[in-house]
């Protein structure tokens, strides 16, 4: 695939905007999505198919009597009923995330087998002609379950999964330094009880899973995919006893992602399972109540940490024991979100000594996994609070403490005794002081105090607050990018990652342009296809841009290096005077002639070509980015709220996301990605909040119950975009720009709101919501 | 359990469609799998997301808490029916612009919706504005590409006088 070996690989991009990268350009794929032509997993149909409808437990824990189908398959157009017996050779679903010994037999069976553990767990798959025909039958199938008592606060002592495992698979522990001994000498000790709720991605586009058997081929096909095709390619494959090669997988379109879609779930396989056995394809789509009760939850965790300072409110040491509640089955992230939370809770700070012991705890609920910022909203909101608390208790100004425990810009890079997904902690570039400056002066923040205290003393409740935070981004260890450019001079780029929406293809597209000197809107690129790339480690973790673009910037100069050293024989120059503008090959100095294109010098490059006789052909480059360390964005939030006494409602009134993410490559896309972030950060805060009853009957199931805010709760939303710390560790300086907008709103608007209630340290729970408000306005009543 | 079908016609986009339906399937459905429009899409089916907004006699309407039947001969226009060839409407072209939509799913109901605006009152103002497309959710943007996108359509609108 290699034609040379030309490409400088370690090539950097110089700093600052270049001809395609470092410009808010318009999307590659808008055009289809504005003019309904798109392909999401409800657009995609087979002749022949059949309709998939899941019965789900109705009680969170009990014990599975029985399963009676036969009026269900009694009824005309019904194909097939399936419970457990029916697949009872398909394994477990796996995990393939932060994997810990002793977590396989918490993994949950693609249909309940002698137990219940959740409203919304699968217990039958049916199979009818007929979408709403399935639904009658799913109705008929008639399900005895002996309940048995739900298990609902992780805090709470571990109880009993099945006999001989309790609810704690796991204790995820980390740590550095004598803890010990820097709580015995410290000037202060600080404690703080912290919870985060129940939340989730909620993307608008609920999952679909369409699996077709092509027996000609002796394929299996599994569309309306998304996010990690190749794991979960090889992992369908293995499930069902199939070669890998025999089965792919398709993204079309994805309706947003969020951490939770595009994971291995039993109705992927469910689907795959019957498209063999029945020899039809078989489409499933889930609804929105399945979403809210069988796609991942995410974020509940309680936390008890302990701080210990000096006089100056410099950290000595953190102490965090927190209770993560997973729900009901271990699934493929397996303690990944624990994981995250223990090895990212210490942020921008110098902490000399740190321990934390993360207890994975199941509980009655839908099981949890990542949501955008995993185990990061949690810890910035326990770490900020922790910071608010200390300046609080040594009467320093929350800012300047702070400042004096930043990690310094010379200290970088800054490796940290930790580990986190399996790979040293460094903090590979940042100058956080300064961020925090240019933070506060864009926020006017001097003025903002000034303006606040008049506001209040004309009876106004309102404050301000503001939160550090660290990301991390480019999760490693490899991905590649295969770009071709045919006999037409079109360039095809076809990446291992897939795409959920956040504008992969532009971004991609815009990088190759920059390496290889072509227009950025002409490239297709092809992601998120098993079967046109061998290998692909998907989009999550904020990695696409960092991973597969530096992949592509490496292929698209391989191929540039390629076609300059093809050209220059045939121009009678030498490859250094001459360069690419435009998919034509040029002098440098702007002479016009000579001049070859692109399409011209592939046709040389042909098959048939005698110039190419004894090599590989093609004018085309695979390349493979690897990273061994992450790459790590940081930034700061301001938030300015306004409460209404009367019921208890928190407005944000203004809001500021600064984050320095090393290199844009389109800011306007970046700065959509941060709103959208703090969109969701925001509902995190204030409204939404997956709730249940005493027995553990699920109570957000409409999105009349569970909030995502709408256009009525954003602020005015303002986004500093940074560049000041490009990435040592890839060739364009790139940081992951995707879950900075979320990861610190929580912490950012519980400061505000203690601020704007006068109680320092008075949120101890996200959500934020107008009950707990109204009590602490009491509280404050004289 | 038999359900008995109706005969009716479903005019979208100015074109007839004559179809054969249960009296339960919904109008989005309908739309989508007996007509083949699938760019009217299903955000929740319970009428709050708004994905499914299409305009019905030019007003717009959650398509999934209608029954098809309910619009038998009305006339329903969805997203696919905005272009003029290859000519996108200026809210599309706004869309695309203002980098108001990522993954896509919601910007059907948006653009219907925004449609409904910018045709019966294009000189809405800020707090109206918002209110209204409040009645949409989308989980990409956080909504102020949004607004600004119908904003600038209603600007170029007048500027061409369409409005």
């Amino acid at each position: 695939m290699d034609g040379t070996t030309h490409g400088p690989d370690d090539a950097r991009m110089a700093a600052g905007p270049g001809e395609a990268v470092g410009r808010a350009v318009t999307r590659l794929e808008d055009p289809p999505l504005v003019r309904g032509r798109g392909l999401f997993a409800a657009d995609v149909n087979f002749p022949r198919q059949i309709h998939m409808r899941v019965v789900r437990a109705e009680l969170a824990h009990g014990l599975l009597r029985s399963v009676d189908a036969t009026a269900a398959r009694a009824l005309p157009g019904v194909v097939a009923v399936w419970t457990s017996a029916d697949v009872a050779e398909i394994p477990s679903i796996p995990f393939r995330a932060t994997k810990v010994q002793g977590l396989e037999p918490y993994c949950q069976p693609v249909l309940a087998r002698d137990r219940v553990r959740y409203v919304g767990e699968p217990i039958a798959a049916v199979f009818a002609e007929d979408a709403y025909l399935a639904e009658d039958a799913a109705d008929l199938v008639a399900v005895d379950i002996e309940p048995l008592p739900a298990v609902l606060d992780a805090a709470a002592p571990p109880a009993e999964f099945a006999p001989g495992l309790h609810t704690e698979p796991t204790i995820v522990r980390k740590g550095f330094g004598d803890v010990d001994a820097a709580f015995a000498m410290a000037h202060a000790v600080i404690e703080l009880d912290l919870s985060v709720g129940r939340h989730s991605g909620v993307p608008l586009e609920t999952r679909g899973a369409i699996a077709r058997y092509d027996a000609a081929r002796d394929l299996l096909e599994l569309h309306g995919a998304a996010k990690k095709q190749h794991w979960n390619r090889d992992e369908i494959a293995r499930l069902l006893g199939r070669p890998p090669s025999s089965v792919h997988l398709f993204e079309g379109h994805v309706g947003g992602g969020f951490g939770v879609r595009g994971e291995l779930y039993p109705e992927d396989l469910l689907a795959c399972a019957a498209a063999l056995r029945l020899d039809r394809p078989v489409k499933w789509i889930e609804d929105r109540r399945e979403n809210f009760l069988a796609t991942n939850h995410s974020r509940q965790q309680r936390h008890r940490i302990r701080a210990a300072v000096d006089a100056e409110g410099r950290l000595l040491a953190i102490d965090d024991v927190f209770f993560h509640d997973q729900g009901a089955y271990v699934r493929t992230h397996g303690a990944r979100v624990v994981d995250l939370a223990a090895g990212m809770l210490p942020g921008p700070y110098r902490l000399p000594a740190y321990r934390v012991a993360g207890h994975f705890r199941l509980t009655n609920k839908t099981p949890a996994a990542t949501y955008r910022a995993p185990g990061r909203y949690e810890t910035t909101f326990v770490r900020e609070r922790l910071m608010d608390a200390i300046a609080t208790r040594l009467a320093i100004d929350p800012i300047e403490l702070r400042r004096r425990n930043l990690v310094a810009t010379a200290e970088m890079p800054y490796p940290r005794p930790l580990d986190v997904l399996g790979s040293d902690v460094v903090l590979d570039s940042g100058d956080y002081a300064k961020l925090l400056d240019q933070a506060l002066d864009r926020f006017g923040w001097k003025a903002l105090r000034e303006s606040i205290a008049a506001r209040r003393a004309s009876g106004e409740c309102v404050g301000a607050g503001l939160a550090f935070f660290v990301e991390k981004s480019g999760l490693g260890p490899s991905d590649g990018v295969r770009i071709t450019v045919d006999h037409t001079g079109t360039v095809e780029l076809v990446s291992g990652a897939a795409s959920v929406g956040q504008g992969v293809d532009t971004v991609l597209a815009q990088i190759c342009a920059e390496a290889l000197g072509v227009g950025y809107s002409g490239i297709r690129v092809v992601r998120g296809r098993t079967d046109r790339i061998e290998f692909g480690n998907g989009a999550h973790a904020s990695r696409v841009t960092v991973m597969s673009g530096s992949a592509t910037w490496q292929a698209a100069q391989a191929v540039r290096a390629m076609a300059l050293e093809t050209a220059a024989p045939l121009l009678q120059l030498s490859p250094e005077v001459l360069t690419i503008r435009d998919g034509i090959v040029q002098r440098k100095d702007g002479a016009t002639e000579p001049s070859m294109t692109l399409a011209e010098i592939a046709r040389q490059m042909g098959p048939n070509s005698p110039a190419m006789r004894g090599r590989t052909p093609g004018l085309t480059a695979e390349k493979w980015f690897w990273s061994d360390h992450m790459t790590y964005p940081y930034g700061v939030h301001c938030a300015l709220v306004c409460i209404d006494r009367g019921t208890g409602a928190v407005k944000v009134e203004r809001y500021l996301v600064a984050n320095d993410i090393g290199r844009a490559i389109n800011p306007m896309l970046v700065e959509g990605q941060i709103a959208g972030g703090f969109a969701q950060g925001l509902g995190g805060a204030l409204y939404e909040e997956f709730r249940y009853d005493e027995t553990g009957q699920p109570l957000s199931t409409t999105f009349a119950d569970y909030l995502i805010p709408t256009a009525t709760e954003m602020p005015a939303l303002d986004v500093l975009i940074a560049e000041d710390a490009p990435s040592p560790l890839n060739p364009l300086g790139i940081k992951g720009a995707g879950e900075g907008g979320t990861n610190a709103v929580g912490a950012a608007i519980a400061a505000a709101v203690d601020d704007a209630l006068g109680q320092p340290g008075a949120v101890t729970t996200l959500p934020i919501l107008p009950g707990t408000v109204m009590r602490l306005l009491d509280r404050a009543a004289p | 359990m038999t359900h008995e079908l109706h005969d009716i016609t479903l005019v979208v986009n100015g074109r007839s469609h004559p179809i054969r339906v249960e009296a339960r399937r919904t109008l989005a459905d309908a739309i989508r799998e007996e007509c083949g429009l699938t760019g009217t899409h299903l955000g929740c089916e319970h009428g709050v997301c708004g994905a499914c907004t299409v305009l019905l006699d030019d007003q717009p309407v959650r398509a999934c808490l209608m029954f098809a039947v309910q619009a038998d001969g009305r006339a329903i226009r969805t997203v696919e029916g905005l272009a003029h060839g290859d000519t996108l409407s200026p809210l599309q072209k706004a869309f695309i612009e203002q980098h108001a939509l990522q993954c896509g799913y919601c910007t059907p109901g948006f653009l219907m919706l925004g449609t409904a605006i910018l045709e019966q009152n294009p000189d809405i103002g800020d707090e109206e504005l918002i209110e209204i497309l409040s009645s949409n959710l989308c989980r990409c943007t956080g909504y102020a590409n949004i607004l600004r996108a119908v904003r600038a359509a209603a600007a170029a609108m007048r500027e061409e006088g369409v409005a």
